[in-house]
This record gives C-alpha cells, sequence and structure tokens, in this order.
C-alpha cells in the first residue's frame, strides 16, 4: 500500500507499507543516495511479521524535492519522521531501521525530545549519530594516543568524499555527468542511484555536517540499539560507529563481515537481526545471538551464548571439546553414530554449561546430514562454530588394505568433512554474520609413514579442503581452522583397524598402542583447550602436541627427513 | 589382617560398628562445615569426635580434601593427602576419609559432599552408585581383581570420567582390613597407624608368598579373585574439578559370596532416595 504524507512544511513525503497492519510496527530509513526500495530484499521477510514501513525521504524517491538547504536540517527531518509515525501507528510506539543517513536522522529522533515514548527500540546500519560523531573526533583529536590517531587517519581517509560534497556545483556536476555512479558501482551493493536522488541529496551534507564549529551538546538516548557494522564499509568505520556506549546505555553491537550497503546485500541478516531486537522489546524473548551482542561491563564467559556443533562428539577429542565449549559458556549440539555416548557428553556438558543437546548422526549419510541441518536451524537456530571431527583411523600396510577399508575411512573421514562444511557450513555462509569451521584433520597430513597410507591420504585432503574453503569463505567472514593432533590419548588405538594382522596381533596391536597413547599422556581435555584457542586466535593450521608443531615445521624445514622417516613402520607389535 | 574368621557373624558386628561410628563422625563434622572452615578443622573435628566416642588408634589418620583437590589434581607427592588450609566455599565439594580403630577393630570410610549445590557433584553422585552394584556383582562372580579393576576403568571411560583412585599409593581401588593387635607403641608415621601397618605388612609379605597381594589394583599381582575377608573398597571418580568417592568394607566369605557389610550409609540412602522420589 502506498501513500502520501504531508510534512509540517507542506513537503509530500511517499510512504509503502506492507505486512499485517495489527502487528509491531517497523519503519525503514534509507540513507544517500537511495531510496526505499533499498529496503525491498529485508521488507519482503519482515512484512511477514510486522507492519512494514518504507518511507522515500524528501529529496529521494517520490517524495518531494525542496529547494534550500534549510529545508534538509535534521530536525526537519525528524518532524517528517514524526509526521509518518504519526499516520502509520499513531497509538503504539515503533520500531526503527536505518541505514546510512537513515541512521543519522534516526539518532537525532531517537535522542531528542520530539519523538520521546514513540520509539521502542532502533537498528542502525552504517549511520552515527552527528553529536557522537563530533564528540569521537573532539576526544581523539585532544588526545591522539596511537589508537585513538589511527582510528581517526582510518575515518578521516573514508570521509573525504564528504569534504567534496561541500564544494559547490562540482559534486552536480559529478552526478549529472555520471562520476559518481562509476565509481559507486565498484563498491558491493550500491545498486543504481539516480542522479536526481544524488543531487538534490547533497543538501544533507551542507546543511548538517560541521555546520558549526563550537561541539555539540552530547545527546543520550535510554532506547535500546542495536548496531549493526559492516566491517568491510568504505565510508564509516568500526570505532565511529560502535564506540558509542557512554551516550547507550542499551547498545548491542554486531560485527558484520559486509560492506556499507549492506540492506541490499544482506537482506536475510539484517532482517534476522532486526526482528531479534524487535521481538526482544516486544515480548521479553531473547535470542543468542542478541544476548552475545550487548555491550556491558561485567565480564562474560569466552564462549558465551556461541551456539556450537561437533560431529563425533561422543568420545576422546570431540567430548572433551563439547564439554570445554560448554564450560566456557556455550550452548553445545552433539552428534555421534553412537546416540548414548552423544547424549552422555550432552549430560556432562550439562552439568557445566547453559545447555547441551545430542542428536544420533552418521556423517558419511548426506541426506542424515541435511535432515540434521534442517532440524538444527529450526531447533536451535544458526550455529556460531561448526565442528567437524568425526573420523576413524585404518592402520597398515597399502597392499592390505581392502577396497572396502578405503571406503569406510574415505567415507568417514573425508566425506563426513565435505558434507559438515555443506550443509552446515553453508548454514553460516547462509546466516551472513559469519562463525568458524573446524575440521579436525591430523599431523599425519604432513607426517608420511608407511604406516598409515589410508588415515593420512584422508587426513590431508581434510587439510587441504580446509585451506582452500578458508581462502573461499573469507568474504563471508567464515574462518575455517584446520587442527592437526599429534598423540592424543583417546579411544582411537583401540577403535582403529590394523589390516593385514590376526585377530591376536591386531588385538595385541591395539593394546600397545593404548598403552603407547597413555604413556604419551597428551589428553583429550588438554587437545581441547587448544582447539578454543584456535578457534579465538582463526588459526590456518593449529598443530595440537609437541610432536605435531615439530612434525609441521619439519615438514616446512627438511622434507628430505621425514620422507627417509616414513619407512619407519609405526605399529607397535 | 586377613586373619580367619573375620566374617563370623560377631566380628561383623564389631566392624559394622566401627564403620557406622566412622560415617556418623564424618556425617556430623559435614553438617558443621560452614565457608571458610579449613581442610585442617576439619580433619580436627573428626579426631575429636571419634576420640570423645572410644577410638583409640587410626588406621590412617583423618583426611579432608575441598575444592578441586577432591579430584586430587597436582598430587604429585604423597604429602598433597594432608589437610591444608584450603578454605571450604560456597558450592565446592569435600571429602572426609577417616580409618579409625576401636578395641582392635578398624573400619575405613570416605564421605563425600558439598556445601550448597554443584551440579557436577550431583551428576558424580548419582553415577557412582553403578560402581557399588559393578564391583560387588563382579566380585560374587569370582572374577579377578584385577579384571574388576579394569571393569571399573571401563566405566569411567564410557562415564566420561576420570580414575582417581590410581593416585592413592599403590594406584589401589581397595586394600584388606582386619583386627589389629600388636605390642608397638601407638604412633603414626607417614600417616599411618604403626600397629596397623605392621599388620598390613605383615599381611603383605605371607600374602606375597601366595601370589596374591592385600593391596588390589590393576597388577599382576592382583590377577586372582578375591581372597575371603574383610575389603575397604574405595571407588575414588573425578570429572573436571570435582571428585568423589565412597568407601565401606566388602565381605568376601570363604564360599566366595560377596555383600556390602552395610547398607544403612550415607550415599546409599541418598541413592534410595533418589530411586524412591523418582
Amino acid at each position: 500500500m502506498t501513500r502520501d504524507i504531508t510534512a509540517t512544511d507542506g513537503v509530500t513525503l511517499r510512504v509503502h507499507e506492507s505486512g499485517p497492519p495489527g502487528a509491531p510496527t517497523v519503519v525503514c530509513m534509507h540513507g544517500y543516495p537511495d531510496d526505499h526500495t533499498l529496503w525491498d530484499g529485508v521488507t519482503a521477510e519482515l512484512a511477514q511479521r510486522y507492519h512494514v514501513v518504507a518511507y522515500d525521504v524528501r529529496g529521494a524517491g517520490e517524495s518531494g524535492r525542496p529547494h534550500g538547504r534549510q529545508a534538509y536540517r535534521l530536525d526537519q527531518l525528524v518532524r517528517d519522521l514524526a509526521a509518518v509515525i504519526d499516520a502509520v501507528s499513531p497509538d503504539r510506539p515503533v520500531h526503527l531501521l536505518a541505514h546510512d543517513w537513515g541512521s543519522v536522522q534516526a539518532w537525532h529522533a531517537v535522542t531528542g525530545q520530539l519523538l520521546r515514548g514513540r520509539i521502542s527500540s532502533y537498528t542502525s546500519i552504517s549511520g552515527p549519530c552527528l553529536h557522537h560523531a563530533d564528540h569521537w573526533l573532539r576526544a581523539r583529536v585532544r588526545r591522539p594516543t596511537p589508537r585513538a590517531f589511527r582510528e581517526l587517519v582510518t575515518q578521516l581517509r573514508s570521509s573525504w568524499y564528504i569534504a567534496f560534497f561541500r564544494l559547490p556545483l562540482l559534486p552536480e556536476l559529478a552526478w549529472r555527468a555520471g562520476l559518481i555512479q562509476r565509481v559507486l558501482a565498484r563498491t558491493d551493493g550500491a545498486g543504481t542511484p539516480t542522479a536526481a536522488n544524488g543531487v538534490n541529496g547533497l543538501q544533507l551534507y551542507r546543511a548538517n555536517i560541521m555546520a558549526r564549529l563550537a561541539a555539540l551538546p552530547a545527546r543520550t538516548t535510554d532506547v535500546p540499539v542495536q548496531v549493526l557494522a559492516p566491517q568491510r564499509d568504505p565510508f564509516v568505520s568500526l570505532s565511529l560507529q560502535t564506540d558509542i556506549a557512554r551516550w547507550v546505555p542499551n547498545l548491542a553491537v554486531r560485527k558484520l563481515p559486509a560492506g556499507h550497503w549492506l540492506p541490499r546485500t544482506h537482506p536475510h541478516a539484517v532482517a534476522r537481526c532486526a526482528s531479534e531486537l524487535i521481538d526482544y522489546t516486544e515480548r521479553g524473548a531473547q535470542a543468542r545471538g542478541l544476548r552475545r551482542a550487548w555491550r556491558t561491563e561485567r565480564e562474560r564467559p569466552r564462549f558465551a551464548d556461541a551456539l556450537v556443533v561437533i560431529s563425533g562428539g561422543g568420545s576422546g577429542i570431540g567430548r572433551a571439546t563439547a564439554l570445554e565449549f560448554a564450560e566456557h559458556g556455550a550452548e553445545v549440539i552433539v552428534t555421534d553414530i553412537d546416540q548414548q555416548a552423544a547424549e552422555r557428553t550432552a549430560q556432562l556438558a550439562n552439568t557445566l554449561g547453559p545447555r547441551a543437546s545430542a542428536y544420533l548422526l552418521d556423517v558419511s549419510d548426506r541426506g542424515a546430514m541435511e535432515k540434521f541441518g534442517t532440524i538444527l536451524r529450526e531447533n536451535h537456530g544458526i550455529p556460531d562454530i561448526v565442528i567437524n571431527n568425526a573420523g576413524i583411523a585404518v592402520a597398515g600396510p597399502f597392499f592390505e588394505t581392502t577396497v572396502a577399508d578405503w571406503e569406510r575411512i574415505i567415507d568417514v573421514n573425508l566425506w563426513g568433512v565435505i558434507h559438515g562444511c555443506q550443509v552446515l557450513g553453508g548454514l553460516l555462509v547462509e546466516g551472513g554474520l559469519g562463525g568458524t569451521i573446524v575440521n579436525i584433520a591430523s599431523a599425519a597430513a604432513y607426517l608420511p609413514t608407511r604406516s598409515l597410507p589410508a588415515y593420512a591420504t584422508t587426513k590431508a585432503a581434510v587439510l587441504a579442503l580446509s585451506q582452500c574453503l578458508r581462502g573461499e569463505l573469507a568474504q563471508a567472514g567464515v574462518g575455517v581452522v584446520a587442527i592437526c593432533p599429534g598423540f592424543v590419548h583417546t579411544n582411537i588405538t583401540n577403535s582403529a583397524r590394523y589390516v593385514g594382522l590376526d585377530a591376536a596381533q591386531e588385538q595385541a596391536a591395539k593394546q600397545r598402542a593404548t598403552m603407547l597413547y597413555r604413556l604419551r599422556n597428551f589428553t583429550p581435555r588438554h587437545a581441547a583447550q587448544d582447539i578454543l584457542r584456535a578457534v579465538e586466535r582463526d588459526a590456518t593450521i593449529a598443530p595440537i602436541t609437541v610432536e605435531a608443531k615439530a612434525g609441521l615445521l619439519a615438514s616446512r624445514l627438511t622434507p628430505g627427513l621425514l620422507r627417509a622417516l616414513a619407512k619407519t613402520d609405526l605399529i607397535p607389535r | 589382617m586377613a586373619g580367619k574368621g573375620l566374617t563370623d557373624s560377631a566380628h561383623l558386628g564389631k566392624f559394622r560398628e566401627v564403620q557406622q561410628l566412622a560415617y556418623a563422625a564424618a556425617e556430623s563434622v559435614a553438617q558443621t562445615l560452614q565457608p571458610g572452615v579449613t581442610e585442617k578443622q576439619a580433619v580436627q573435628r573428626m579426631r575429636e569426635y571419634l576420640h570423645g566416642r572410644g577410638v583409640q588408634d587410626w588406621f590412617h589418620v583423618p583426611f579432608a580434601w575441598f575444592g578441586d583437590r577432591t579430584a586430587f589434581h597436582n598430587f604429585w607427592t604423597p604429602v598433597k593427602f594432608f589437610p591444608t588450609h584450603r578454605r571450604l566455599e560456597e558450592g565446592m565439594p569435600f571429602i572426609l576419609d577417616c580409618a579409625p580403630v576401636r578395641d582392635g577393630y578398624m573400619a575405613d570410610i570416605g564421605y563425600a559432599g558439598c556445601l550448597g549445590t554443584n551440579p557436577v557433584y550431583e551428576q558424580l553422585m548419582h553415577d557412582l552408585a553403578a560402581y557399588r552394584t559393578l564391583i560387588v556383582t563382579r566380585v560374587r562372580e569370582g572374577a579377578p581383581l584385577r579384571q574388576i579393576y579394569r571393569d571399573v576403568d571401563a566405566l569411567i571411560d564410557r562415564h566420561g570420567y576420570d580414575n582417581r583412585h590410581r593416585v592413592y599409593p599403590g594406584r589401589v581401588i581397595a586394600h584388606q582390613i582386619g583386627t589389629v593387635h600388636s605390642r608397638l607403641p601407638q604412633f603414626i608415621a607417614a600417616g599411618f597407624g604403626i600397629r596397623s601397618l605392621q599388620t598390613l605388612v605383615g599381611d603383605l609379605i605371607l600374602e606375597r608368598m601366595h601370589h596374591r597381594s592385600p593391596l588390589w589394583a590393576d597388577g599382576e599381582i592382583s590377577n586372582h579373585p578375591a581372597t575371603p575377608g574383610l575389603w575397604a573398597v574405595e571407588p575414588h571418580i573425578g570429572f573436571r574439578d570435582v571428585g568423589v568417592k565412597f568407601e565401606e568394607i566388602l565381605v568376601v566369605t570363604p564360599s566366595g559370596d560377596a555383600y556390602w557389610l552395610d547398607d544403612d550409609l550415607p550415599h546409599v540412602r541418598r541413592w534410595q532416595q533418589a530411586a524412591a522420589a523418582s
């Protein structure tokens, strides 16, 4: 539904409404040089649950285009917003969702008196409060510590265009000649702004920025504000957007792996984050992601409110890692081919952390993985960390390793990781909020040995896959970490298959290997602690245990030595 | 100590009395534990309680472990077993362990408790019941002690816990006990009463001649079914920073049957109540 609303100074504003009229109202405010179509993708999702209102700001789209810069002062723009709110939701406060210059206006509204009590929540993308920006800038000039200086330079480097826009006539000419459009076309998601929007909107800069030299008074707000800060925004730096907690006591900050035009490039993520804040203010129910986003003074557990999924979590490194994450505040989802074992891990994790659940899953079964992905998404949400841990071992000479042995180990160790990365890692990418995929490879991936041809092959493949995927997913903000444990004392020595040995010899080999691993005495818990650290520092390859670290170094410095050592039979007899 | 005839009902009655007394001491001291109480104070209270009720000697002096010391973290030397100035805090688990001797009869008990609530402690205590059943069942079946030790380890592994009794001297899960008759003076050496030690060492030599041991661990010497007599069995399991145990007398009759001397003990009552409540 479309209608025109008349602003206090007679300018008409074109307002578009969608979604159920009785639902909470969300007012979307676009920035420069966009119009309401910026929100099309986001509106399509939000309108399923809310009454969504998107209007063209004066000077843009089909709204009126008054002449003279006074008509574009922020106070007037806030009066426009008030007129829209009066018309679309006269009795109930609204939720704001704003981008760029829309954000600047919305900040002015939530920190001002005119709309006090009329706004329940505000989600801001890539636009600062001009008063906060003024203080931010002055504070850094006054105390130019190295960090402050760096932040200042970063912001000023991206703000040069503001000075250009304040020049007379030149920017108009640049718009008319299509130059600015060509520059913008090189940024992700800028769309195709019209010259008319570009030229009219210049008044925003001329009327409001550096309108006076004296310091602006500080403006605060009690409205809960969520800042969605794109990490690759070429115009507004992270610090300028997020270092504002002293004026905004109820502040949640989420950094997104994206560029400036987030509503256009990541409509799902924007809709999801915005609805989480709306639902929280309307009903008090708080989503995990939002809980984690609040800025607070008190110290929180390292992985508080993170959702971690781990395969093969019924024993060994998988179980220890699940427990370690739980102990540091994460909700863990444990899967295993042995349901009882998975449930036991979840039960133990429940004694340490907030919540844990268990699922039966054969990682080599694509159908089962996809089904699990759907259940995960519906029952628990999009994970933050996906750990592909499930693995088996086959030891013994190449010619004794049967096709069935090969198929089984490739199915679990390699296909399991591929399915996990595609289905569960796919959720991370789709979620748009970044995350981490952890693949448990092995030191055997880079330490060749005649004793583990099948196992080492699958693990080397996992290592290669992890590194390729890391390159591919960097853009999406999803880190891919390959973990390479050495001799960690788990039941893998007991569950391994030793080819080319009879039952008695195999049993003896198992016992001996188990004993040697026990003497080595590197516990799964130690490995788990290292895995948590690797996730925190987004390591590319994390060798675990001294021998794995030394091996990695040797594989780079003296590969010839390792090739010589590969001739040694490691199977204890 | 593994003297003949200990499994007669007259003897068993005496052992039961001492064991009841020891558990009463632990329970009553546990009641008095408040935040700020140290291990040394707890031990002193157990001593006073037991001395006041006719205990003359110790198999070993009372022990108290608070917090992560219940899981024996970093117990590299046996000195670490002795009580420290560690103070009890809200939510902290604790273990009280004492082995009094009265009129020549000894008991050796372990009592695991917690100040306030601690979910890890609750889970461990709940799971500890399975070990009591497993051990008596396997002894009755005549399984070699070493094998039972490994079965306990396997259960610990399935549960996702750590074996903490392997930290005890000799990695023992149990040791034989009996009556103490000695002309040596009352004296404590390295935490053990020397008169009890004298009988234990005598047993060690005697049993060694039969390729058996009064100590029950996972070595070759424990590769035999349980010797008739009384065994103080003490499975000690741990998870993260919490350890729990029970320790009580298992009676092995000359015919090879086995049963727990007394079911009226705090941990058993706890499990019975939990079972009744569910």
